[in-house]
């Protein structure tokens, strides 16, 4: 008796302890707090793991940017910003525990929307959009069906998807060659990583080849991709005007080299947006001189908001860039990307409901009503950085363009302008596969012309 | 829960009786009671979504794993396939055949039963560290296969499913409380079954085939058969955690949420938790993936913005593995072990040993 009484007083304080542990911890997210007045960012980080070293540039562009608006702009149209970092390392499984952390907002601070940063988390949470009506914003990546804003209205895959990639690379092949009848009997190759990422641009491209008569070829290789020399022999014999590379991580290095031992010459390769940072040439050497890359935000220090982030906040020593020769890299400026594509959102939706802090369901018309025009980007300093931008309710990608970037053995150069996809002619295509995933889940899609 | 693996008395020459322990089931009922009605009252979605809800299916896989490696000592690292196929197969059902979850839940279990059956075909050939190598091989395979052969995730370009819908016969579980509850009332009913299996003739039989086969076939227990079985039911109970993992956790998934850091996420929580025992389960995943939450949460409360992100994460990292081989060298049996001879010592408080 006397060992049940003693277990059952055990058991009564380790319930004890539970439950004030878990009380306390429910009183972290109250809706009103201290912070009521601010603007919550949550970044979901991986600054461990195998793509650490690309993350700690996208984060640093990030606070940086927050940081800059923070001190100098006074936030958000005199809302301020807080931030906090949740360690996803990349996977499904962390990321969805840092949203489930972050989607109640920071002491009272709400979430206007939301970027998992990162392929596995983003197909995770897709769900959850709708359900916790808190937008999620894919830069460059994501599932491309959700452009259609009527299935998916709370996903968006901003600025480029990768049927609008595909587009805007054989576009710019029309370019190099004179013109789109010249593209009549020219051999492109598609390298591809054999992942759902890696496959997105099948279709598209089969679609365009039967457009415009090139002779469109498909060579998978597996993950992680550390070895290719049968498929670049294969290339060889083929004997390709044109080869476009969606590599990864690993991949994009060796591809280049072993494309130099094959006698393909760097400046026929195209790399897709995931194989045009530094990191990725860098590791191929000289082979890599001459290697073109598609980017939505391509590399350099030279635009107006780096003007502005030098003077306030690289030369004041208050950069969270470690080493600040990254400074203009292409991952530091995809950061910047991702965070005035999420300020901007919040400045649209502040126009329609005040400048206060904006939840995720206001968030998310702001996203809808988003226009970022010449104007608009000239004032916040991201002309040329940023393609203009402008979303609606059917619409959830809005721009559709690239710029082609060369290396040069040392840094990136511009060697093109924006280059549009031809976004009507893939629409069709991207409405199929909505319209399948809508009938798979049972969704009725949303009418807009009855929306605003 | 009854540990088996205490060694019994030597100098008893009657049949021997494993002894059930009547105090320690107030424990569990309490712990159930409070698991039903008291941890949704007081936790709110962030606590039953992204902390319990994982914690329960990795303890559930910890229990097909343990009921493999721990009770019949066949070594496996296709944990991670396994639970593969338990969630496309799960998946096939509810689109094709529009069946309930929970039906489709355990017919994607019983499928992911059949694969554990073939692959565990070897094991009567093949033993210790080569019939790991072959599970190894079944963990590659499968892979491969969910990511190569389209119609397993219904040609979906991202190849990750989803649950079209979570009902369990016309009531709509895709609420918070909804998954928890279906979560917790499959762990439960299994974790039920395994106690009761492990303690039957069935148990009784791993248990002789892991500790000397030899001995065990002499005694009359027919060890092939032994073992395909243990590889079945232990798959079993990796696919329905699979498919929960994917349906009720996750939301959806691919293949890669079950590579084969899945398969020793699994094997750590065994080996951690206590070899052959159901309770060393629930307290490895506890470990596994509630403390580098805790860790996480103390991190960001005391240091977050004084010291660098990227560092206060390794550290983490790094005091995590320490505190692995810590416990180890403590207590190379596993916390389970641990913790009975807490309670022990506890009993006899404050005499000593």
């Amino acid at each position: 008796m006397r060992l049940n009484s003693l277990k059952a007083l055990a058991i009564a304080s380790v319930l004890g302890i539970g439950a004030t542990v878990l009380s306390s911890a429910n009183a972290l997210d109250t809706r009103p707090g201290p912070d009521s007045d601010k603007q919550f960012l949550p970044i979901a980080s991986y600054r461990i793991g195998a793509y650490a070293p690309a993350g700690v540039q996208i984060w640093a562009g990030r606070i940086d940017y927050y940081r800059y608006l923070n001190e100098v702009e006074g936030g958000i149209n005199g809302v301020k910003i807080v931030w906090q970092e949740c360690e996803t390392e990349w996977t499904a499984e962390k990321g969805v525990e840092c949203y489930e952390r972050n989607k109640f907002g920071l002491n009272g601070a709400p979430v206007p929307s939301y970027f998992p940063n990162g392929a596995p988390a983003a197909y995770a949470l897709s769900d959850r959009a709708l359900q916790d009506k808190i937008p999620q914003v894919t830069l460059a990546y994501g599932r491309t069906e959700a452009a259609d804003g009527t299935v998916f209205p709370y996903i968006f895959p901003v600025v480029l998807t990768f049927y609008s990639e595909a587009s805007a690379l054989i576009n710019y092949i029309a370019q190099q060659e004179g013109g789109h009848d010249n593209l009549k009997g020219k051999k492109i190759v598609t390298l591809y990583h054999d992942s759902a990422y890696g496959r997105e641009t099948i279709a598209p491209l089969k679609l365009l080849s039967e457009k415009y008569g090139f002779e469109d070829i498909q060579i998978p290789f597996a993950d992680p991709g550390s070895e290719q020399s049968a498929q670049w022999r294969q290339i060889r014999q083929i004997k390709p005007d044109w080869v476009f590379i969606r590599t990864w991580g690993v991949s994009t290095p060796v591809a280049i080299k072993t494309a130099q031992r094959f006698g393909i010459p760097a400046n026929r390769i195209i790399g897709d947006v995931w194989a045009s940072s530094e990191e990725d040439v860098l590791p191929a050497g000289d082979a890599a001189k001459g290697y073109l890359a598609l980017t939505p935000y391509p590399a350099g220090a030279d635009f107006e908001i780096h003007k502005r982030l030098k003077q306030y906040i690289i030369d004041t020593g208050k950069s969270d860039l470690r080493d600040t020769k990254n400074f203009g890299s292409v991952y530091y400026n995809s950061g910047l990307v991702d965070a005035v594509i999420g300020v901007e959102a919040v400045r649209q939706a502040q126009k329609k409901f005040g400048n206060r802090p904006i939840t995720g369901e206001e968030g998310q018309w702001g996203l809808e009503n988003l226009d970022l025009d010449d104007a608009r980007l000239k004032e916040n300093g991201f002309h040329g950085l940023l393609q203009n931008l402008k979303l609606s309710c059917a619409d959830h990608e809005g721009g559709g363009a690239v710029k082609v970037q060369q290396w040069d053995g040392a840094k990136w150069n511009l060697v093109s302008d924006w280059v549009h996809a031809d976004r009507e002619l893939l629409w069709p295509l991207i409405k199929t596969k909505s319209a399948a995933y809508a009938k798979e889940k049972g969704i009725t899609p949303r009418d807009c012309s009855k929306e605003q | 829960m009854t540990d088996t693996t205490l060694t019994l008395d030597r100098n008893t020459s009657q049949p021997i009786l494993i002894r059930e322990r009547k105090s320690g089931q107030h424990w569990l009922w309490l712990l159930l009671a409070g698991a039903y009605l008291a941890l949704p009252a007081i936790g709110n979605e962030y606590w039953l979504n992204a902390i319990v809800v994982p914690f329960l299916i990795l303890s559930l896989a910890g229990i097909g794993l343990n009921i493999l490696t721990g009770y019949a000592g066949q070594t496996s690292l296709g944990s991670g396939g396994f639970m593969a196929v338990g969630a496309f197969a799960t998946y096939a059902f509810l689109l094709h055949l529009q069946l309930t979850f929970p039906v489709a839940l355990f017919l994607g279990g019983v499928i992911a039963a059949l694969v554990g059956f073939l692959f565990g075909l070897p094991s009567a050939k093949i033993k210790g560290f080569y019939l790991m190598v072959t599970s190894l091989a079944a963990q590659f395979f499968l892979e491969w296969l969910f990511l190569k052969v389209p119609w397993f995730y219904n040609y979906s370009s991202s190849a990750t499913i989803s649950a079209p819908r979570l009902d369990a016969f016309g009531i709509n579980l895709s609420n918070s409380l909804g998954k928890y509850y279906l979560v917790l009332t499959v762990v439960a009913v299994l974790t039920w079954v395994a106690v009761n299996l492990v303690r039957s003739q069935t148990g009784r039989n791993w248990m002789a085939v892991r500790d000397m086969d030899t001995a065990a076939a002499v005694a009359g227990i027919r060890i092939n058969h032994s073992k395909i079985l243990a590889f079945a039911i232990s798959s079993f109970y990796l696919g329905v955690a699979g498919a929960l993992w994917t349906f009720a956790y996750l939301g959806s998934a691919g293949v890669q949420s079950f590579g084969l850091s899945r398969s020793f996420q699994i094997l750590f929580i065994i080996i951690i938790g206590g070899l052959g025992s159901i309770s060393g389960c629930f307290i490895g995943a506890a470990f596994i993936s509630l403390l580098p939450l805790a860790l996480d949460v103390i991190a960001q409360t005391l240091f977050a913005g004084r010291v660098d992100a990227g560092l206060l994460q390794n550290i983490q990292k790094a005091i995590f593995g320490a505190l692995i081989i810590w416990f180890l060298i403590k207590e190379p049996d596993g916390m389970a072990r641990l913790i009975s001879n807490w309670r022990s010592r506890l009993s006899i408080w404050p005499l000593r040993f």
